[in-house]
């Protein structure tokens, strides 16, 4: 007789129910999202915007909000980008001190989880200061500014992985410090900085509050980078709490469109490291 | 020779694709100390393991044979392994103290086996640090992390928490190699000591060790058994090749 | 220079967040209840007491959830069948709030409405405490259960061998000894999943009904810090100290999450450095 069986049992049975709950729920997401976004979804609906009485009820799609989301996501992830390998580059040991390197981890641990409302609302100050009214520009740099803790954090981590010795092997082969980071230890990084990219994005194209204030909405698909923008994430906001059920059908349908551009980003990034690790050293 | 406490007949094992121990058949006497011993990634420890059965907690393992203990099969189906595990202290290669107090790492074994009520606990505390030597040396600390010791004292707790659950079998695997020359002699005096109580079963690739330790020697190599007998028979008179080579420091280590 | 960036980035969060307090004293603000910015009322207390509640009930249902699935996960699957479990849950965290609010709206907030709150003999609108703090335990699972699986993975196999070594039985082991052993990590993994439930904004806003006022019951509408601020969008401008009062609400609400994970972040380097100390 085994001790403690029924306290085991009872446990068990708990952990278990718990993990089924979890799972229920986001099997419930996605259906959810399927059963109400995918009867909603029409060509038309993808490549039109919204005409006049849209929100009464009238014709149109969801063409502004993808237009929109695209723009913002993959400007704020080129920028992102950009600042975010400079930093992490920048925080391994042979270009900064550890003291530096700490104090700048710690700030990005604690950017990290800044609520994003937060960047759209010191946004929403910075524009109001310097008189701009909202804009594709406006959501663009509160994104960034979301985004760039995240990659930053992914792409420290991968880089500081890197084995050290295969450093020393590059350097006693006569490479430099910058040589030997972009041929050596970003190829070995690879599949680490390409996800910290594509979590990014995925984060970024998802986010609706650092874009509420900021990018605005509008009907129209923005035509410079100081014209209003709407977004499938905004867009969802808005359109899910419409008492008409035709106006109810676009926030739907821009879940759909949304949700998958998430799941295609995940598989994808899966995919890509696995791809990428092929000439990694373990 | 009396009867053996443990004999293994027939142990096959297979982690994935790796064929580890190869038909591999070993007598363990009471109350002596048997050595198990050959170069690194023989099979040393796998073997160990399935004295106690933990060889069941390896990923993709595959187990073949019977390792019969005290005349019954432990690898039968509907074998208690829990009253299997009881019966084999395990001494590690490197100590693993529980995440407790000094205290509660000896009483743990204790505890779950039933053993309540605070005076009985302090007094098997207490008799089981002192059997390892330790008692001197931690009575006025014993509610201190088990991490605050140094290693060699760890190893020597590992030991105690393993002897108060009351085996007749003690495993040690390389139970030495972590420790400094001060630490390892220690441990080696304690098993000595204990011999006479306890079954030893030492796994060890340290030459000097098993000469000094052993009562009975199997040297293995690569998963298959080249030769087993008493311990003064085989390192006088080594009669294979293999044997010959290792003593003599030509294969590996 | 990208230091410097970085630091600016911090001040400006913290400096032009506080642009109120010129006006009103703090104590004034903070304990008040009337929230009525075109009477020039600033009481921040029931947006404070909105969030308290709605984070704690959610919290009261997640920690437990996401610690027993993450147990499951870690301790009692293997191998192919874990693999797939973690990725659900990478995938469950990287679902956008918008689509959790969304579906919340279909799904929950009739249900509270129509079947829940009358069987508690209460109206409401399915827009309340309940419907909010429901769908925030939600989002808080995958983070809670990633953390906490890896930290389970942390503590080394032979842990878990010495204690099976001695008779104890798996599930003795997984209760005394690993989680024992995990339990600072489990604790900042909490922290964490705490600062993301204060500081979630969308689904909130879509579900808590936006009411700056007490709430007597689960049933009742309320506000969060942040879901008030995403909710005001457009009014701001028009009401003096209106724009004021809701960057003080910013400035709280970053606090409050920081301290949340500065304080996971410090529990975690401890719990690493305990790790390393004892194989060392």
């Amino acid at each position: 007789m085994r001790r403690g069986r029924i306290q085991e049992a009872a446990f068990t049975f708990l952990m278990v129910s718990s993990l089924a709950l979890v799972t229920a729920t986001l099997v419930g997401i996605v259906a959810v999202v399927l059963i109400k976004g995918g009867p909603a979804l029409s060509v038309d609906m993808i490549t039109e915007t919204p005409t006049a009485g849209y929100y009464l009820g009238g014709g149109g799609g969801i063409l502004n909000a993808i237009v929109g989301s695209l723009w913002l996501a993959l400007s704020a992830t080129a920028l992102a980008f950009v600042v975010s390998i400079a930093v992490a580059t920048y925080l391994q040991r042979e270009f900064s001190t550890p003291r530096l390197a700490n104090a700048v981890r710690t700030v990005l641990e604690l950017l990290w989880g800044v609520p994003s409302i937060v960047y759209g609302v010191i946004c929403f100050v910075i524009m109001v200061f310097v008189g701009l009214g909202t804009s594709l520009l406006a959501g663009i740099v509160a994104l960034t500014l979301l985004e760039v803790p995240i990659m930053t954090r992914v792409m420290d981590e991968s880089l500081s992985s890197v084995p050290p010795e295969l450093k020393v092997s590059a350097h006693v082969l006569g490479s430099n410090r910058a040589e030997t980071s972009v041929r050596v230890v970003w190829r070995q990084a690879a599949p680490g900085l390409v996800s910290a990219v594509l979590l990014a994005f995925g984060r970024g194209i998802g986010d609706a509050a650092s874009i509420l204030f900021t990018a605005g909405f509008t009907d129209f698909i923005p035509r410079s980078v100081l014209d209003s923008a709407a977004a499938l994430p905004t867009m969802i906001f808005f359109l899910s709490t419409s008492p008409l059920p035709e106006v109810r059908e676009r926030a739907y349908a821009a879940a759909f469109v949304l949700l998958a551009l998430v799941l295609v980003i995940s598989v994808a990034s899966r995919l890509l490291t696995h791809k990428l690790s092929t000439y990694v050293v373990k | 020779m009396s009867t053996p406490q443990i004999m293994a007949r027939g142990l096959d094992v297979r982690i994935g694709k790796h064929h580890i121990l190869k038909d591999v058949a070993v007598d363990v006497p009471p109350k002596k100390i048997t050595v198990i011993m050959g170069p690194s990634g023989c099979g040393k420890t796998t073997l160990l393991k399935c004295f106690n059965r933990l060889i069941d907690l390896t990923e993709n393992v595959k187990v073949k044979g019977k390792v019969i203990v005290d005349g019954q099969d432990i690898f039968a189906p509907g074998v208690d392994v829990i009253a299997v595990r009881k019966k084999m202290g395990l001494l590690s290669q490197r100590p693993y103290p529980l995440p407790m107090s000094i205290y509660n790492n000896v009483a743990y074994g204790l505890r779950i086996h039933g053993t309540r009520g605070h005076d009985t606990l302090d007094a098997k505390v207490k008799h089981y640090l002192e059997a390892v030597g330790l008692w001197e040396e931690v009575k006025h600390r014993l509610r201190e992390p088990a991490t605050a010791l140094s290693i060699g004292q760890q190893q020597r707790l590992c030991l105690a928490r393993g002897l108060a659950v009351e085996p007749e079998v003690i495993l040690c695997d390389e139970p030495t190699s972590a420790l400094d020359p001060v630490a390892a002699k220690k441990v080696e005096e304690l098993l000595v000591k204990l011999k006479a109580d306890y079954t030893i079963v030492l796994v060890t690739h340290v030459l000097r060790q098993a000469k000094k330790l052993a009562d009975q020697v199997n040297f293995i190599y690569l998963g298959e058994i080249v030769e087993q007998g008493p311990a003064d028979e085989l390192f006088a008179n080594p009669k294979e090749t293999l044997t010959k080579e290792y003593f003599s420091g030509e294969i590996g280590y | 220079m990208v230091c410097a960036f970085l630091a600016l980035v911090v001040l400006i969060l913290v400096f032009k967040s506080s642009y109120l307090l010129g006006q009103r004293s703090l104590a004034d603000l903070l304990l008040t209840t009337d929230w009525n910015p075109p009477r020039g009322r600033f009481g921040l207390l029931p947006i404070i007491a909105g969030s308290v509640y709605v984070t704690g009930l959610a919290m009261v249902v997640a920690v437990p959830v996401s610690v027993l699935a993450s147990t499951y996960i870690a301790e009692y699957m293997r191998g192919a069948a874990q693999h797939v479990m973690k990725s659900f849950v990478d995938v469950l965290a990287g679902i956008p709030s918008v689509v959790y609010g969304m579906c919340a709206i279909i799904v929950l907030v009739p249900l509270v409405r129509d079947v829940v709150a009358p069987a508690f003999g209460v109206n409401s609108t399915g827009f309340c405490v309940l419907s909010a703090a429901a769908v925030l335990a939600v989002m808080v699972f995958p983070i809670i259960i990633s953390v906490c699986v890896d930290i389970f993975r942390a503590v080394p196999q032979e842990t878990r061998e010495a204690s099976l070594a001695v008779g104890a039985t798996k599930w003795e082991t997984t209760k005394l000894v690993v989680f024992r052993a995990a339990l600072p990590g489990v604790f900042s993994a909490v922290l964490l999943g705490l600062g993301r439930a204060f500081g979630e904004t969308i689904a909130v806003a879509m579900l808590v009904g936006n009411l700056p006022r007490m709430p007597a019951s689960l049933f009742d509408s309320a506000a969060t810090l942040p879901s008030l601020i995403a909710s005001t969008y457009g009014e701001m401008m028009s009401i003096p100290l209106y724009d004021s009062a809701m960057m003080l609400l910013a400035l709280i609400l970053i606090l409050i999450v920081l301290a949340f994970n500065y304080l996971a972040g410090l529990i975690k380097k401890r719990f690493e450095r305990l790790q390393l100390g004892e194989s060392a």
